[in-house]
């Protein structure tokens, strides 16, 4: 019996009203069935009730995020660099950088399926990200890849970890994307949630942008790039937005697989194609697979789609029509083409061996209709299945455990005083896991292919020139520490914030836009949608008060393990832009620099709790996390941009996980010289170290430049201290411990490998 | 003087490779795999990258390109040939060199700046360096580890065929530290490591690449 005579037409569902469906198998809640019911006036068929499940799953749909997520839209759509140029709801953000470019930067979450499957889950999540940036019409030109896991020496994280790595580097290695950037941070929290999330940046010509939609009657959608295949069946609805039951069936079939190779075949010809003019609309195919990209082409076309989906090339032919609607194969496109086009489109796909196929076409029936073997299986208002799912105002409260984490402050733990103590204290911090040498994760990318990467990991930022003649360059940095989150989500998000920011300008880039992914635990749990709808309002009105927008981003719920979530985590990612890349400022101290003279610029307080210092000396997270001034961060930026611009400093770092010592370490350690500091004047030795304040960077200043660098900070009242000079091979702490960077680099080195290798 | 860099399915460097002949001072001609003519180029690089995905093997498949066939009889006629990374496997996979490239003694992918020395300076692709130089280069690759029989190793040894060796650690467990090798007449040279990325020190560690470009350009007009 052939597969399509049991196709479930729409005539046969009018005829069958009571037949029982899977709905909860699917994922929906029966007033979301009802709802289907209620929009069709009939029963869905089993194709419908598959698109509508993934499309109204929690990953597509941003059911419970959405209302808060709209606030993004109080942000002033002007980047300090120039206009917006998409935003929020196209693929990814793309904004004006001047030159006639354009930059389009987005984040976006793999978390689930990279705990089931760590390499096919993590390559996914780099391909997916990809193919956002291509579907704009823009070049993919790095990746970055913040990561976060359960205790290093934790047995699952041994089996997650090197999975996860190994899926991020061999995907994006194949492509040719150096990974210029990124974090590795482990917490209990996230042991059974690892985070695995990827940013791509792509560059294009204004003139290249393309948005995703059909338009135009009698247009013809092809599509292109892989065969479709049984995997990543139901994965957004089956994985996404649930979490793993204890004993439950193993859900492995649901993680998609990735083929780098196909990816770099279909990046080269959809640029082509681009280039050649013959596409008027096009989609990736992420999460949701068909179901996403036709009924968001549809919706956000003019007309209608139809589309034969026995024209589908498979690489399984039991597949079902339910399935193909659902498949999450990787690697697949689909474009809407006028018919003049059609030949030319495909002649560029054959010239790549990449196989495209005209499945459907628009329509002006505003109808998205969908045939098997000529049945109509599917026949729907598009809109109803891409935008118009449920819209849940889950309940939030404030935890009651809130106030006593909070009044429980690190600052009144034991602390080193002697010069031996802070020694020893200095030497287990660099050895931590979130402080240590991360080139075990990162010499395990490229980080050189393209030839334009001017800054990789493990500098502040990882910066890109985008053109050779002028100079002209990008940079972004990825930052969020979740302890300062879990303590106060309103003010962690702006910290996180705040960091990413600070780090790009850390580099000499002027911070222009801002993409986010927003990790967190189940959003059932009204104290997690309570940290989520905090951390939103802080990123609003971080984002505001800094002058720079959020152009897109991802939310991921549901990471938590029982009754345990991950520790808030809403990443942020900063793009900023540097006229000249020649001018960026690195981190190390080389011997060049031999008798620079250190200045800390910004403020030190008494504030240690949610810090590396507490974490790994006492295990303690409560308190209240340092104290946030944007203002303060925007002189900061200035300060180290006009420095930059003007020679006045030969290197920066910024100040953050692990305070001052843990910037003079990695500083010493990446150029090879060390330094010898003093507190400034009032300063106790332990708080200049370790305190985690806000708002601070440490920059070298040539003896030549330091009038006239003093006298900038001066003029702009920003606090400003000398601390230092670089010189030697050794970290010495005036009248407290001196330390060979020799010494310093084997502590600091040995910690991965050690567990790792 | 013009410099040929193919494009194979999965080439990843090749943009890289062209602008590190044009910054040597050549003019860089794009060559498509499936096109057998070379466009008069006076040398030709293969470029790193998974071409064809590294599928069967790595370069199993890329040796069979059309313009393969054209760049292996030619090479028997003398011209230069340098095969970076996936390039030294497509040369070896080509038998235009001896030995094979497999994945490294770790299992990992790695990437790192890599001190090498040049042993043979009197290929078309070394001649600008000195005798036993000492420069570091970017590697990066998977499938990196040089092997072949003692008999062939020692008779690249013997003959003087081994262009570079790595200092300090050996990377990826390449038999005797090497890192590149060339045939009989010096004019194919194959190298595991990358010196394209090594041309200006803004986005390379160091220019210690830029040798190997200019030296073919020297070896050129000298024939």
């Amino acid at each position: 019996m052939s597969p399509q005579s049991h196709a479930d037409t729409v005539s046969n569902a009018n005829s069958t009203p009571d037949v029982e469906q899977p709905w909860a198998e699917l994922g929906l809640k029966p007033d979301e069935y009802q709802r289907i019911r209620d929009i069709l006036g009939r029963r869905p068929t089993s194709c419908e009730l598959a698109m509508y499940s993934v499309m109204w799953s929690e990953h597509c749909s941003y059911k419970s995020s959405k209302v808060h997520l709209k606030r993004f839209g109080e942000i002033p759509q002007e980047t300090p660099a120039g206009k917006m140029l998409a935003g929020i709801g196209e693929n990814a953000g793309v904004i004006d950088i001047g030159e006639g470019y354009a930059v389009t930067f987005k984040v976006e979450s793999h978390n689930h399926p990279s705990y089931v499957e760590p390499y096919q889950g993590a390559a996914t999540g780099v391909g997916g990200i990809v193919r956002d940036i291509i579907a704009m019409g823009a070049r993919p030109v790095a990746v970055m890849d913040p990561l976060r896991f359960g205790p290093l020496d934790a047995p699952d994280t041994k089996r997650v970890l090197p999975g996860i790595v190994s899926g991020v580097g061999g995907y994006g290695n194949s492509l040719g994307l150096p990974n210029i950037g990124g974090e590795v941070v482990f917490d209990p929290t996230y042991l059974g949630n690892p985070l695995v999330n990827a940013l791509c940046i792509g560059v294009m010509r204004h003139e290249d942008l393309h948005l995703a939609n059909a338009t135009g009657v009698g247009n013809q959608m092809i599509l292109y790039g892989a065969k479709t295949g049984g995997d990543g069946i139901g994965g957004v609805s089956v994985l996404a937005s649930e979490t793993f039951a204890e004993g439950g069936p193993t859900k492995r079939p649901a993680v998609q697989v990735g083929d780098p190779f196909m990816e770099k075949l279909l990046i080269e010809c959809t640029l082509e194609l681009f280039a050649a003019n013959v596409v008027e609309g096009i989609q990736d195919l992420g999460g949701g697979g068909l179901s996403c990209a036709t009924s968001e082409l549809a919706s956000a076309g003019d007309g209608g789609m139809r589309v034969s989906l026995d024209k589908v090339p498979l690489r399984d032919a039991s597949l079902s029509p339910e399935e193909i609607l659902m498949s999450e194969s990787q690697e697949r496109m689909m474009a809407c083409v006028t018919p003049e086009n059609v030949e030319a489109f495909l002649k560029i796909c054959a010239k790549w061996d990449v196989q495209a196929d005209v499945i459907g076409e628009v329509t002006d029936t505003g109808r998205l209709e969908i045939d098997w073997h000529g049945e109509r299986v599917v026949d729907v208002l598009p809109e109803t299945v891409a935008h118009e799912g449920p819209v849940y105002h889950r309940p939030y409260a404030r935890p009651d455990w809130q106030d006593a984490l909070q009044a429980d402050g690190a600052e009144k733990l034991p602390r080193a005083s002697s010069g031996a103590e802070l020694r020893d204290t200095l030497l287990r911090l660099v050895a931590s896991p979130n402080l240590c040498d991360k080139s075990w994760v990162t010499d395990q990318y490229d980080r050189y292919v393209l030839g334009n990467s001017v800054l990789s990991q493990p500098e502040d930022s990882g910066m890109i020139r985008v053109d050779e003649t002028s100079g002209l360059g990008v940079a972004v940095s990825t930052d969020c520490n979740g302890r300062f989150a879990k303590l106060d989500p309103y003010t962690g998000a702006k910290l996180a914030l705040a960091e990413s920011y600070r780090n790009v300008a850390t580099t000499g880039a002027r911070p222009a836009a801002v993409t986010d992914c927003l990790n967190f635990g189940s959003p059932e749990d009204a104290g997690v949608m309570w940290q989520f709808t905090e951390a939103i309002r802080g990123l609003v009105d971080g984002c505001i008060e800094l002058g720079i927008p959020v152009t897109g981003g991802n939310v991921s719920f549901y990471n938590q393990t029982g009754e345990t979530p991950i520790l808030p985590t809403p990443v942020i990612g900063v793009l900023g832009v540097i006229d000249d890349v020649t001018r960026r400022t690195p981190i190390g101290f080389t011997a060049e620099m031999e008798g620079h003279q250190l200045y800390l610029l910004g403020e030190t307080e008494e504030e240690l709790s949610g810090s590396e210092w507490a974490n790994v000396i006492h295990g303690h997270l409560g308190g209240r996390p340092p104290a946030v001034d944007l203002e303060a961060e925007k002189q900061l930026a200035d300060i180290l941009i006009n420095a930059s611009r003007d020679g006045l400093i030969d290197a920066a770092h910024d100040v953050s996980d692990g305070g001052v010592a843990q910037t003079l370490v990695e500083s010493a350690l990446r150029g090879g010289v060390g330094a010898r500091v003093w507190a400034p004047d009032g300063l106790d030795p332990f708080l200049f170290l370790f305190a985690e304040s806000a708002g601070r960077a440490v920059v070298a200043v040539p003896r030549t430049e330091e009038v006239r660098f003093t006298d900038m900070c001066t003029a702009r009242r920003f606090p400003h201290a000398k601390i230092g000079v670089i010189t030697g091979d050794t970290l010495d702490v005036q009248d407290q411990f001196e330390i060979p960077l020799t010494e310093l680099r084997t502590a600091w080195t040995a910690t991965l490998p050690s567990v790792l290798n | 003087m013009k410099i040929g860099v193919v494009t194979f399915p999965g080439s990843l460097d090749d943009a890289d490779a062209r602008r590190a002949a044009a910054v040597a001072g050549a003019e860089a001609v794009a060559l498509w795999h499936g096109d057998a003519d070379l466009h008069g180029v006076d040398a030709v690089v293969l470029p790193g990258g998974f071409s064809y995905g590294d599928y069967l093997r790595a370069g199993a498949i890329s040796r069979f390109a059309p313009v393969m066939e054209t760049i292996i009889k030619k090479a028997g006629e003398g011209l230069p040939v340098l095969g970076i990374c996936n390039g030294f496997q497509v040369l070896c996979e080509s038998h235009l060199l001896p030995g094979a490239l497999i994945k490294n003694h770790h299992r990992k992918f790695i990437c790192k700046d890599q001190p090498l020395r040049i042993e043979n300076n009197r290929t078309a692709w070394t001649s600008d360096y000195d005798a036993n130089h000492e420069i570091t280069i970017v590697l990066k690759n998977q499938d990196g580890s040089y092997v072949a029989d003692e008999a062939t190793l020692d008779r690249l040894e013997g003959e003087g065929r081994v262009v570079a060796r790595y200092l300090d650690e050996n990377p990826n467990g390449s038999y005797r530290d090497i890192a590149g090798i060339t045939n009989e007449r010096g004019n194919v040279v194959g190298l595991m490591p990358h010196p394209e990325h090594c041309v200006e020190t803004l986005t390379g560690p160091t220019t210690d690449g830029l040798g190997f470009f200019t030296s073919v350009l020297k070896a050129v007009v000298a024939s």
